[in-house]
């Protein structure tokens, strides 16, 4: 008996293992997961943590520049812009991953079965695609506004979701046309398998690297078109403590008063650059 | 440099790579000595160093990989003293090298033309003198075209074209070693043959000194006139090629001789013999003799104390304490084997006829296949021969049903089959299928051993919960897998392993006739008998039919019946395994077995044939062999298809030439051989 005692590589964990050494030890890594664990934490916590209240107008105080009461200042109804800024990153954090995660699953079943399928399905499906991606966001998000009837939170995540899907649709009908070349996919269908269950079962768990990666730089994306449509005034609408919201509250003043826009700016920047270092961290480890 | 020094001399050697923060050492002590004009041969199975040796003399090894130790010199040049610009220089203008993947040598952006000029330039040839050098240094590797080929891009050149190209790179320099690793590993027989013959050649004409790095004996034997062999980063062996493989005196040697299905020898005349356990893992402490964990023959001495090169006789020399009682190695497989004998009488399990597949590729079409009847008996093996493009895997694709014919038909046990799988019941998916070539790609890496034999069982036999269970435990164990494995993915088991799984999975559902596409081709040759013998004991039991494509002649002897051979879609010669080897056999069949180098000095007198495969887009009119005969008796050739017909009993044929004409001429050329 030849391959009885086998040469058990665990290759599989060790290899696991190693990824996740490499990403606790990337600098990149760390600083931006610190930095969104950081919002997180401030969203979570809400007005809990915020030294003033985020919507109570402290009317004596109005326009202040930062000072050591009022870190960032306060606005032009007088609310301290730094407990706004802490409060403000509430409603992105929801709306973009909500948005990418409708988008990953929207784009990976497109991409699953055009690259699945090939053919008709693929021509069809594939020039629909680039229809959409033709499209600019702006002028797609007011088409779907006057669809719906409504400028809501909901509008603009379903808008970002639409947009954002056929680029994932894209990564993954690349990374599943390799894949169906193997010869396991070949394999299940001699056993009789049904299309649904090689593309879910067989292909999807093979292409979840790319989809990851994917995803992650979309949702930096994500953060940044939330942030574009709430400014020109769809989805929340002041008072709210959003970072766009104020920044479009503010920036008609924005001579007099800088600090009002300068430092949501500043958070928006913080949170699109952060996840943009995992997404690239993770984009090395997972592709080494 | 020095006149007298040898071209290679490699002392004590070390080499480790370094992976997670430590030194695993590859070669450990490696000492060999190449003179001017030899030509040398390392052979040794897959992660025993060979490569690495190579890397090391050109200092090209990857990053994590460093000297530890020892001295390589090169033409009397200490190798490792270079400095940045002496090392370029070096590899410009002392050494070459010849890679396995021509494909991937040559720069596919860039004409042909201008990289063999590159290679005179870098040594300082004015470029319109290097241009006419090119010409001729295509004109040494013998292509036929020079001009064509220079303007022409590397893709658009077949695999044994571009590797002649590599070689005329190689050459000019007017290297003092040239090292050719695997050169022909990935092209065909009668391919090899032609590469391997004009390196001979020109080693002879230009007394090049030759590294010949290579996993296939044959090969070595065919072209070096001394060996090493590698195992563990060790050498094991050394001496005179012929004797290294006729009377070896290291215990690896002889089981690695043992494992190759040669000399005619047939299943039905017992098993192979294996090599038992693995390859010590990268690094291993070894205190011993490195082979002494796999050795029947090791006992307390050859585990504590490492052995020396001891001479057998001046020249050969073995790093065994008992090199004396090596070739007595006992047997770690039994030979016995019960093979019920097939009975023809019966219907066939699979019957084709007339199976035809042309596919249209822009605007023409090309015949993969032209009417190809056949048939498989249960229990039997129909081993399938041909050069790549012959329309082997098409004929397997065809009867599993995922490529439809154009015309003809499949059978299963008499009744027709959908052309399409996707039409077939699981009664008829059952029934056929297939081991394919590389496991890797065969198994889902992101599913367990279990989870792929759990779902092969439900789909191809019905079972669920616990009856699956008991016989996913019973299907592993007829192939030897160890319920440890059973937890495990793809990526953790080895190639042999691997490909265990494969088989298990298409023996799911008690098939009757197994399409096994080169199973063995990407595994090493101790991996590969234990992987034939398991096939051949899965047939005794089962009664399995296998359609068994391979390009290893050896191999498709062993395991074969019958063997049906192709060539441009076209059956050429059917017949019992050993009337289609010995003959009187098809002018094809001849050449192809001529071409395969063997150990016990074939392939040396070999039939050689013209130009390269015509396009199955346009195939030649009449025989469509009678562009590359070498037994082409005339016009009749050109104009008129042979038919196929029975010329003895049960040996089909296609030829003009009648079987006692073809008898009279082949023996004869045997009887003078």
């Amino acid at each position: 008996m030849t391959a009885l005692e086998a040469p058990v590589r665990s290759e599989a964990s060790v290899a696991r293992r190693e990824r996740a050494r490499v990403l606790l030890r990337s600098p990149s890594f760390l600083l931006g997961a610190g930095v969104i664990l950081f919002w997180v934490a401030c969203a979570l916590l809400g007005d809990r943590i915020t030294p003033f209240d985020p919507l109570f107008d402290q009317t004596p105080d109005i326009s202040v520049p930062p000072s050591s009461e009022h870190w960032f200042g306060t606005d032009r109804l007088g609310r301290d812009v730094f407990s706004r800024v802490l409060a403000g990153s509430r409603d992105i954090l929801l709306v973009a991953p909500l948005a990418t995660v409708l988008a990953t699953i929207l784009g990976t079943a497109l991409g699953l079965i055009t690259g699945y399928f090939r053919g008709i399905a693929d021509d069809t499906i594939s020039r629909v695609i680039d229809a959409v991606l033709a499209i600019p966001l702006i002028v797609l998000a007011v088409t779907v506004v006057a669809a719906l009837g409504s400028r809501s939170t909901w509008a603009v995540t379903v808008v970002i979701a639409v947009v954002f899907a056929p680029i994932i649709a894209r990564t993954v009908r690349a990374a599943v046309l390799g894949e169906a070349q193997l010869d396991y996919v070949e394999a299940a269908r001699l056993r009789g398998e049904r299309a649904p269950y090689v593309m879910f079962a067989e292909v999807l768990p093979n292409v979840m690297p790319p989809i990851l990666v994917e995803a992650t730089i979309r949702l930096g994306y994500a953060i940044f078109a939330v942030a574009t449509l709430t400014f020109i005034g769809f989805g929340l609408q002041p008072p709210s403590p959003d970072w766009a919201v104020q920044i479009a509250d503010n920036y008609p003043y924005l001579a007099d008063s800088w600090w009002t826009v300068l430092f949501p700016a500043l958070a928006i920047a913080s949170l699109v650059v952060a996840v943009n270092l995992v997404s690239d961290s993770i984009q090395q480890v997972l592709e080494r | 440099m020095s006149a007298t020094a040898p071209a290679l001399e490699v002392r004590d050697l070390d080499v480790a790579y370094r992976v997670r923060g430590h030194d695993r050492p590859v070669l450990r002590g490696l000492s060999l000595r190449i003179e001017r004009g030899e030509s040398y041969g390392l052979v040794g199975e897959s992660g025993c160093g060979k490569s690495t040796a190579a890397l090391a003399i050109v200092r090209y090894l990857a990053r994590n990989g460093r000297v530890t130790g020892g001295s390589i010199s090169v033409a009397g040049r200490d190798v490792l003293a270079l400095r940045r610009g002496e090392l370029r220089e070096f590899r410009a203008r002392t050494v070459s090298m010849v890679y396995q993947n021509p494909g991937a040598a040559l720069n596919p952006a860039m004409r042909v033309g201008d990289q063999v000029v590159e290679a005179f330039t870098v040594l300082g040839v004015p470029s319109k003198e290097a241009a006419a050098r090119a010409r001729e240094a295509l004109v040494t590797v013998q292509i036929a075209d020079p001009d064509s080929v220079l303007r022409r891009y590397p893709h658009q050149l077949s695999g044994g074209m571009q590797q002649r190209v590599l070689i005329a790179m190689a050459l000019a320099k007017d290297p003092a070693l040239l090292i050719l690793d695997e050169p022909t590993t990935g092209l065909d027989a009668t391919v090899e043959a032609e590469v391997l013959d004009l390196v001979a050649h020109l080693q002879a004409e230009l007394h090049t000194s030759v590294l010949f790095i290579s996993h296939n004996l044959g090969v070595i034997s065919k072209m070096c006139s001394r060996a090493g062999v590698l195992y563990a980063g060790r050498l094991v062996e050394e001496g005179p090629v012929e004797t290294v493989l006729q009377d070896p005196r290291h215990p690896y040697t002889v089981g690695l001789l043992r494992c190759i299905p040669r000399g005619g020898v047939r299943k039905d005349h017992g098993r192979l013999d294996t090599i038992p356990g693995f390859l010590p893992p990268l690094g291993a402490e070894l205190p011993g003799c490195v082979f002494a964990d796999r050795c029947a023959l090791a006992d307390e001495r050859c585990r504590t104390e490492e052995p020396p090169l001891i001479a057998v006789v001046a020249g050969h020399e073995s790093r065994c304490w008992y090199h004396e009682r090596a070739s007595g190695l006992p047997r770690e497989e039994a030979a016995d084997l019960e093979l019920p004998a097939v009975d023809r009488t019966g219907p066939p399990v699979v019957q084709l006829d007339g199976l035809t597949k042309t596919f249209r590729q822009r605007g023409h079409d090309v015949h993969a296949l032209t009417d190809v009847s056949a048939a498989v008996w249960p229990g039997e093996t129909l081993g399938l021969v041909g050069e790549s493009g012959s329309g082997k895997t098409t004929l397997a694709r065809t009867l599993l049903g995922i490529v439809p014919p154009t015309a003809g038909v499949a059978r299963l046990d008499g009744a027709e089959l959908p052309t399409r799988y996707q039409k077939r019941s699981p009664a008829e998916l059952r029934a056929l299928q297939i081991v394919f070539q590389n496991p890797d790609s065969a198994l889902n890496r992101r599913h367990s051993v279990r989870r792929i034999l759990l779902r092969s069982l439900r789909k191809l036999a019905g079972l669920r919960g616990q009856a699956a269970e008991r016989r996913m435990l019973d299907v592993a164990a007829r192939v030897r897998l160890t319920e440890r494995t059973l937890t495990q993915k793809p990526v953790q088991l080895s190639g042999g392993l691997k490909q265990r799984v494969a088989i298990a999975r298409a023996f799911a559902g008690d098939p009757k006739l197994v399409v096994c596409d080169e199973p063995t081709s990407a595994l090493d040759v101790s991996v590969q008998a234990a992987i034939l013998n398991l096939l051949v004991e899965l047939q005794a039991r089962n009664r399995v039919a296998y359609l068994f494509i391979s390009h290893d002649l050896g191999v498709v002897r062993y395991i074969s019946d019958r063997i049906a051979v192709l060539y441009l879609g076209r059956l050429q010669e059917l017949g019992p395994a050993d009337v289609v080897f010995d003959g009187p056999h098809h002018p094809y069949t001849e050449a192809l077995l001529s071409a395969v180098p063997t150990i016990d000095g074939g392939g040396r007198d070999r039939i050689k044939l013209e130009g390269e495969i015509p396009s199955a887009a346009s195939p030649p009119s009449g025989c469509v062999f009678h562009t590359r005969c070498p037994r082409k008796v005339g016009a009749i050739c050109e104009e008129v298809e042979p038919p196929l017909v029975e010329v003895e009993e049960h040996h089909l044929l296609r030829c003009h030439i009648p079987i006692e004409e073809l008898r009279r001429l082949q023996g004869k050329e045997r009887a003078t051989a």
